[in-house]
């Protein structure tokens, strides 16, 4: 055990949380406490221990401390490094692009589309062009939902159809025509070399092209997704992790309403 | 000796009910062929190669074929015809055909006991070759010994197969037993396989047999390092089931994802098409010694793996009767299943361990394949190294065979050097801790382990029941696996599946099933 992570050694400093210079916390506020983890391509000795604590320095780590260093080949070496972090942010002046919505039920969205659309609406969603994985999309579609929160599927006024994956932005526009969709889903989650962005843009343009691009609603989801990467690729909305089939449900209708569409 | 208290008899319904339902399948697959199962044929007859713009000569031979309405008689017919009327080898066949200068069903016809006796020495030439591959395997084992444990199953995935096998090396130094090239995504829908060594990919690294002998080589190197055999596996899925099967068997592959249902569900390609394809892959592999993984933890991934359990259990059987006719033994089948409970359910881990030990003792002498947590692993790299520790526990108390390892990354990206070596850690960890736990072990009768067996063995006669009355191909448009539906007719790749005419011949199969030896 190493003896530096319990340093007694008093960290400098205000002690009072500072939302203009805000620090990391480990066990004392400001004390900028971070973990991390890296592997080196270089053999597992004391020089590569001091590179490691050079890297955590230029990264900003006061004193950096290699807690575990462990060989994975010959010329790799993993390292478990802590240290306390110099820099602060201001948290006051960060502005976050949110899907801004009062998240409703699936009982209460239901109640919404019956009573301000007066039809089931239709939404479409698939896991387009090369990714292989239905995680995301299933977790929002299916049935039977994701951690206790229904899939679309469910929704009594809503016609949900899950495409699937590798689903082809051309095939995917093709099924929307053909089942007059109003909203559009788009899962991303396995990408490489960003190839979900230029995925993500052609729909965009093929839509455009085709003339729908303002007669659906367009909704992106996946670990890598955000509302404002999607806003900026030309989508309505993005859902990151953590987010479920009832928000998403609650921004569609919301929006099918605010757009006027019929 | 069953620590559940199984029924044998019902295990017994359970499989007689699955060999029905198999057999019935296999009667459209007897009659039928494809544009991969003869390309397949082109491949070990020796065809290989690309044209100027990169497709393949076994897709340029077979085309010629389909354009002519010649695919239901078959590669072998006319490529024999073709050696006996030009004097040329397949390959130069081939090649001809490439530059457009040769027509084979437009040749004079020889008579048709010449033409498959012409081909025999060619075939057995392959046969020899894949045979000697086999030995081969057998040897570095008997030189080097066998895991006794699991063999520890761990995936590299970097798109370029040089970076790779600096991976795989690597991965085998910290302990790994087979290593697994996942596949760029894509690569199962397409209809013909690339060609030479790669290194641009999604999310995987191209199958082709150029990278298949690269990392095989460098796997021998590392195995001899270590006085170790590094198992290597690759994905036989798709539209080019068996031509990588064939590819596999030539350079020495181990291991091969193999599933009779998988592309149907979880790929959109037809079912009559890969009927036909998972039934000459599977003769392949059986005849290579390869290890088939079968699919059915996917089924987990979309639908729930506590009320879905007993249709693993279903899918297990019916692939182990489809392999069997194949003529793969039991000892390579890795049926598969997994650990994919939601943690927050309440004895999550009880029900993992009665499931997984119900698959040790129903199939006694298949090397399962048990995968890790996949579908509630969250970017929480912490619980889910826990998540991962908890699957490690259930493969050793139960005895899996193939353990595929789980990354507490998983979710976040392709594994990193150090997640693959923290996983193996972990599993290495687990293995020589528990190891003799598994013989300690008994469950209480009539405790909630046997009763959750039971009861997931009634399901799965229940369904196995609805299944042959159904038919295979009606409850795949049913969606009674995976909640998956998908037509008859749909899907990609049916145009490829054809009816065998009476000159029809495919030269292997009396060897592959070593019902004729060399």
């Amino acid at each position: 055990m190493s003896a530096g992570l319990y340093s007694s050694k008093k960290q400098s400093g205000d002690k009072n949380l500072d939302l203009k210079n805000l620090r990391p916390y480990g066990d004392t506020m400001n004390d900028g406490k971070v973990q991390l983890s890296f592997t080196l391509p270089v053999k597992d000795d004391e020089q590569g221990v001091e590179a490691a604590k050079e890297l955590g320095k230029k990264m900003g780590l006061l004193e950096p401390l290699v807690a575990w260093h462990e060989a994975l080949d010959k010329e790799f070496t993993f390292y478990v490094v802590y240290g306390s972090v110099v820099h602060g942010v201001n948290y006051e002046d960060i502005h976050v692009d949110i899907v801004d919505v009062e998240t409703m039920t699936m009982e209460e969205t239901d109640a919404y589309i019956k009573e301000k659309i007066g039809r089931p609406i239709v939404i479409i969603g698939a896991s387009t062009g090369t990714d292989a994985h239905t995680v995301g999309i299933d977790a929002i579609m299916n049935m039977k939902g994701y951690a206790g929160h229904f899939g679309l599927e469910r929704y009594a006024m809503i016609d949900a159809y899950n495409l699937g994956s590798q689903v082809e932005n051309e095939e995917f526009i093709r099924q929307a025509v053909e089942k007059k969709a109003d909203v559009l889903l788009v899962s991303q989650t396995v990408t490489q070399k960003d190839v979900h962005i230029q995925n993500m843009t052609q729909l965009v343009e093929l839509l455009e092209a085709e003339g729908l691009r303002d007669k659906i609603i367009l909704i992106a989801g996946g670990p890598r997704v955000n509302n404002e990467l999607a806003k900026e690729l030309g989508y309505d909305a993005g859902f990151g992790p953590g987010k479920f089939a009832d928000d998403v449900a609650t921004y569609a209708v919301e929006e099918f309403v605010a757009r006027g569409m019929k | 000796m069953s620590k559940l208290n199984l029924d044998k008899a019902k295990v017994e319904k359970a499989r007689e009910l699955a060999g029905r339902i198999a057999k019935d399948t296999q009667q459209f697959v007897d009659l039928h062929t494809t544009v991969t199962v003869e390309r397949t044929i082109c491949r070990l007859l020796g065809i290989d190669g690309v044209n100027d713009i990169e497709v393949p000569l076994p897709n340029l031979v077979v085309d010629q074929l389909v354009e002519n309405h010649a695919l239901g008689i078959g590669a072998a017919f006319y490529i024999s015809n073709a050696m006996i009327q030009t004097k040329k080898t397949p390959q130069e066949i081939a090649e001809a055909i490439s530059r457009g200068e040769l027509d084979i069903t437009k040749l004079p016809l020889a008579d048709s006991f010449e033409i498959q006796l012409n081909l025999q020495e060619t075939v057995k030439n392959m046969v020899k070759r894949i045979k000697e591959n086999r030995n081969q395997r057998e040897t570095f084992l008997s030189r080097f010994g066998d895991a006794e444990g699991p063999y520890l199953y761990v995936i590299v995935a970097t798109g370029n197969i040089y970076e790779d096998i600096v991976q795989a090396r690597a991965a085998a130094k910290q302990g790994a037993d087979i290593i697994a090239v996942i596949r760029t995504t894509g690569q199962s829908l397409l209809d013909y396989v690339p060609y030479g060594p790669t290194t641009e990919g999604f999310g995987g690294t191209m199958a082709t047999q150029e990278n298949f002998r690269l990392m095989r080589s460098a796997l021998d190197e590392v195995g001899e390092e270590l006085g170790r055999y590094i198992r290597l596996c690759n994905y036989c899925s798709g539209l080019c089931m068996p031509e990588i099967a064939a590819m596999g068997a030539i350079e020495r592959l181990d291991v091969m994802l193999n599933d009779a249902l998988y592309g149907i569900l979880f790929r959109d390609i037809n079912m009559k098409r890969t009927m036909v394809d998972q039934y000459f892959s599977r003769m392949i592999n059986g005849f290579a010694g390869v290890i088939i993984n079968t699919g059915e933890d996917n089924y987990l991934t979309t639908a729930d793996a506590f009320e879905e359990a007993h249709t693993v259990l279903a899918s297990q059987f019916i692939n182990e009767q489809f392999a069997l006719m194949a003529g793969l033994p039991e000892e390579q089948m890795g049926l598969g299943h997994a650990f994919e409970m939601d943690p927050l359910l309440e004895n999550g881990f009880v029900y993992e361990l009665a499931q997984a030990q119900m698959a040790r003792e129903i199939f006694p002498n298949a090397p399962l394949k048990y995968m890790p947590p996949t579908k509630f692993m969250t970017g929480n790299i912490f619980k889910g190294h826990i998540q991962d520790a908890l699957f490690n526990m259930v493969t050793v108390i139960t005895g899996q065979k193939l353990q595929l390892l789980g990354m507490m990354t998983e979710a976040i990206h392709t594994p990193l050097m150090s997640d693959r070596a923290l996983a193996i850690e972990n599993a290495e960890y687990i293995y020589h801790t528990m190891k003799g736990l598994r013989e300690e072990i008994q469950f209480k009768p009539g405790g909630m382990v046997e009763k959750r067996a039971a009861f997931v063995l009634d399901e799965a006669i229940k369904l196995l029941e609805e299944m042959e009355g159904l038919g295979l191909f009606k409850c795949l448009e049913l969606g009674k696996f995976g909640d998956v539906k998908r037509p008859q007719d749909g899907g990609k790749g049916l145009a490829g599946v054809t009816v065998k005419e009476k000159e029809y011949f495919n030269p292997f199969i009396p060897y592959f099933l070593e019902k004729e030896v060399i």
